[in-house]
């Protein structure tokens, strides 16, 4: 396989910036035909980019791409479909109320003396299908089959009209089991047929189920290309995170904790979260880690009640406590910095004074409002106490940087006095300097006594100020390292699922 | 405070010019527009006219600016306005005594507006779909209450709502200048109003601060209610009778237009009810241009078109972007200040 002297498709140096940032930066991927190839990366690593950049939705900024040995540039998603690339997205991108022969030979339907010869398509839409294994009626309307079918017939249409190159991204992310084993049959068939095939996935199982080989992206840029016969979960992971094994164990000071705060037992929400308990200390840094999509981000939702819970409860000092939405969550003593900023967190056209009061006036009730002076005193308060840099409290919150944004959603919550804080991605996409401040305040309001709950894909800052840390995987917890075993290394093997080298 | 009045002032300020050429566009097809006399102990005049005829959109808009501050909007306020009307017409009709028709009325308007807030907060439905519904079954019911005819009546106290007088001072006048007055003024001096526009602006953050976003969704529309009831008896007093088929049509495109004229953006967010309302008062002006002029009454709804256009093409965006380049080519060059973003008036007021 590898040996071929000519891959199938060969992407060099290729590049691509959008305002202010690089998103691609010198990649390299070769596709050789007969192999399935995963590409993998953490969010905003760039396999989006440059998926977008073969299949011509983006133009690229510099390289060269051979497909066969000859130079491409596709314009377009057809142009690239007609050069030979193929692709197939999480949600099927088919016509749901038109049949499976219909969307098969949609804009290149069989005709006879100008007319559409419906039979003679159905009977070639079963030919077809029947080599991906399906027996399945053509002229059944595309939603009347489940989602793996449909992702099947979605295959099927992109092999027959592309044939060369055909790129499937996430394409497990909402199938079972057994469907997943149907769709890896289908991708072993054009395997053997000689298909260059590019899997996107966030499951490290899936990846090495089915792929020969896997490019890895960090930041824009390929950290390695790997045969993945001769290496492990933990060696794909690391290059994904961008962390060296480090064996050093974590300096870390005595820390007294206070009395136990939080207790969650058993919080679960069928398709988000398996039954999830922790318990967090006054005092405390609780940090979760994982992958994408492993249920970081849904614990944090679900103990704030941003999405409620099916089953499990939270108990405060001891007494069961009703969070079923955020409201209940702040009247509780509860603050959550959500991981998307933009949709989640600010009101971007508030003026940053009403985004930093907003939290403590919404607990207050409309009835009560917090006079303008005492207003502006909360917010020059905390631009001042956090560093917040801007040039009047009256303009608009979206015209601030990251850093500066997420400043002021944390002086939303600080200023409502909460007992618990949770942090979903507090230092993603901002600068380094805000990064330091906002690492050094998560420590001083730990001494202060604040419970916090921080979830991040930064494994060296949750080594750095977690007292605790839960690593998740598949939306379960798999694990948790407390002590001198909390380290990046520990957190990688039981992301990778590998027995941990020291025992805690 | 000084600089709240100052920046309330400048957000008013393009509707206050606007309503001021309006006004003489009145005086210039009628030299008399501004002279008021006092007959009969009642003031008369044709700007009188204007604040008077111009009670029912203006009530309609206080209401439709919450609602729209919301990323909402209401088109169910016209046939509100109808079941209002028959509501209290029949009531009194039955014997009942005008204050009980008017709370009646003010009841009624509240379940519809509570109707929608439920469709809009709790059932998730587009605004625009939700109070559409309403809005075509709200006449039939009017016409189920007046059982199909104009259903009119005598009641002193309820034709005194909509022609009666306070001090000399046409009854509507009062009334909605004294509601807009204390809604602009519950909304400041409460949290109300930075709650609905936070609400407007991100819903999906607000809620994640802690904000009741369906209780105060329920509200705007049960407040938009409440002021197209009010609205709704104003129009049948005015003429004693409750006419089901024609009180309040076409008054919630009014209603919107006002809001819009005044600067309030549809996506939501920042809001002022005082510029709404001189955006009623604008409408009602250039009703009031185009009677006076002496136009035949064909070319009336083409040239309030025209006019409205003009007004709207003033306020755009692209137009203020324009002006503003325009003059940082003249002499001011270097001028810092940063081009007026998408939407031109941002100041709370």
């Amino acid at each position: 396989m590898t040996d071929d002297p000519r891959p199938m498709l060969h992407a060099r140096g290729v590049s691509k910036f959008f305002p202010g940032a690089v998103a691609l930066d010198d990649v390299e991927l070769k596709l050789y035909p007969g192999e399935v190839h995963a590409l993998l990366g953490e969010n905003g690593a760039g396999k989006s980019t440059l998926i977008k950049c073969l299949t011509g939705v983006y133009r690229r900024d510099g390289g060269v791409i051979t497909l066969d040995g000859a130079d491409i540039a596709p314009h377009s998603t057809l142009d690239s479909q007609k050069l030979g690339i193929g692709t197939v997205y999480q949600e099927v991108n088919l016509l749901p109320n038109l049949t499976v022969a219909e969307n098969l030979f949609l804009g290149r339907q069989p005709t006879r003396l100008g007319l559409l010869a419906r039979r003679r398509m159905v009977t070639e839409a079963r030919e077809v299908l029947a080599d991906y294994g399906l027996d399945i009626d053509p002229a059944e309307p595309l939603t009347s089959y489940s989602v793996a079918v449909q992702q099947v017939v979605a295959i099927a249409r992109a092999v027959e009209m592309s044939g060369k190159v055909l790129i499937l991204d996430e394409p497990t992310a909402s199938l079972d089991r057994d469907e997943v084993q149907l769709l890896f049959s289908v991708i072993r068939t054009l395997k053997a047929r000689g298909l260059a095939v590019v899997f996107i996935t966030h499951f490290l199982d899936q990846v090495f189920d089915i792929s020969d080989r896997a490019t890895i992206l960090r930041n824009g840029r390929v950290v390695g290309t790997r045969l993945l016969d001769g290496v492990s979960q933990t060696d794909i992971v690391t290059l994904m995170l961008g962390r060296q094994l480090e064996a050093r164990v974590h300096d870390r000071a005595p820390r007294t904790l206070g009395d136990l705060l939080i207790e969650v037992d058993g919080l679960a929400k069928s398709g988000m979260l398996d039954p999830a308990s922790l318990r967090i200390h006054k005092g405390e840094v609780v940090g979760l880690a994982g992958l994408l999509g492993s249920g970081r981000t849904e614990t944090a939702n679900l103990i704030f009640g941003a999405v409620p819970a099916d089953q499990g409860r939270i108990l405060r000092e001891g007494h069961e406590i009703r969070v079923t939405n955020p409201r209940e969550a702040v009247a509780q003593g509860f603050a959550l910095c959500p991981e998307d900023r933009k949709t989640d967190g600010i009101v971007g056209d508030l003026s940053v004074r009403d985004n930093i009061v907003l939290a403590l006036q919404a607990r207050q009730g409309w009835w009560r409002p917090i006079p303008r002076a005492k207003v502006t005193e909360i917010a020059e308060h905390y631009v001042k106490a956090l560093d917040i840099r801007l040039a009047s409290l009256d303009m608009p919150i979206r015209l601030l940087s990251g850093g500066n944004q997420q400043k002021a959603l944390l002086a939303r919550w600080l200023a409502t006095a909460p007992d618990f804080l949770i942090l979903d991605e507090p230092t993603r996409g901002i600068d380094v300097g805000a990064h330091a401040e906002i690492i050094a305040l998560i420590e001083s309001l730990r001494e202060q006594g604040m419970a916090l709950l921080v979830a991040s894909s930064e494994l060296e800052e949750l080594v750095a100020y977690s007292t605790r840390v839960i690593v998740l995987r598949d939306r379960r917890q798999v694990s948790e390292l407390t002590g001198d075993a909390i380290s990046t290394s520990n957190i990688i093997h039981a992301i990778a699922d590998e027995p941990i080298q020291e025992a805690s | 405070m000084a600089s709240t009045t100052t920046s309330t002032f400048r957000r008013i300020l393009p509707q206050l010019v606007i309503l001021g050429c309006a006004l003489m566009l009145n005086v210039l097809v009628f030299p008399d527009f501004f002279r008021i006399e006092f007959q009969n102990g009642r003031l008369f005049g044709n700007l009188i006219d204007v604040l008077n005829r111009g009670a029912p959109v203006a009530l309609l808009s206080i209401g439709m600016t919450l609602v729209i501050a919301t990323r909402g909007i209401d088109l169910s306020v016209g046939a509100v306005m109808a079941i209002a009307g028959a509501t209290a017409a029949s009531l009194v009709v039955e014997g009942h005594g005008w204050v009980t028709a008017l709370l009646g009325a003010l009841a009624v308007g509240a379940i519809c507006g509570a109707w929608n807030g439920l469709l809009v907060a709790i059932l998730r439905i587009q605004p625009i779909v939700a109070t559409l519904v309403l809005m075509v079954a709200g006449r039939g019911i009017a016409q189920l209450i007046t059982e199909g005819t104009i259903l009119t009546f005598l009641n002193p106290g309820l034709i005194r709502l909509g022609a009666g007088t306070i001090m000399g001072v046409p009854t509507p006048i009062i009334l909605w200048i004294v509601l807009g007055a204390f809604a602009a003024f519950a909304v400041r001096r409460t949290a109300l109003g930075l709650l609905i526009e936070s609400i407007g602006v991100n819903q999906a953050s607000s809620r994640l601060a802690g904000i009741n976003a369906r209780v105060l969704l329920i509200s705007v529309y049960l407040v938009s209610g409440l002021c197209a009831a009010l609205a709704g008896v104003i129009v049948a007093a005015d003429i004693k009778g409750a006419d089901a088929n024609n009180a309040g049509l076409w008054l919630e495109l009014d209603a919107i237009l006002a809001v819009v004229i005044g600067g309030n953006s549809l996506l939501g967010g920042r809001f002022s009810i005082v510029a709404s309302l001189l955006g009623a008062l604008i409408i009602q002006s250039v009703n009031s241009v185009i009677l006076l002029s002496g136009m035949p009454p064909e070319f009336n709804l083409v040239i309030k078109a025209l006019l409205i256009l003009a007004i709207l093409v003033i306020q755009s965006p692209k137009v203020g972007h324009a002006v503003y380049m325009l003059r940082a080519a003249g002499p001011k060059a270097f001028d810092t200040r940063p081009a007026p973003a998408a939407r031109p008036q941002k100041e709370q007021s």
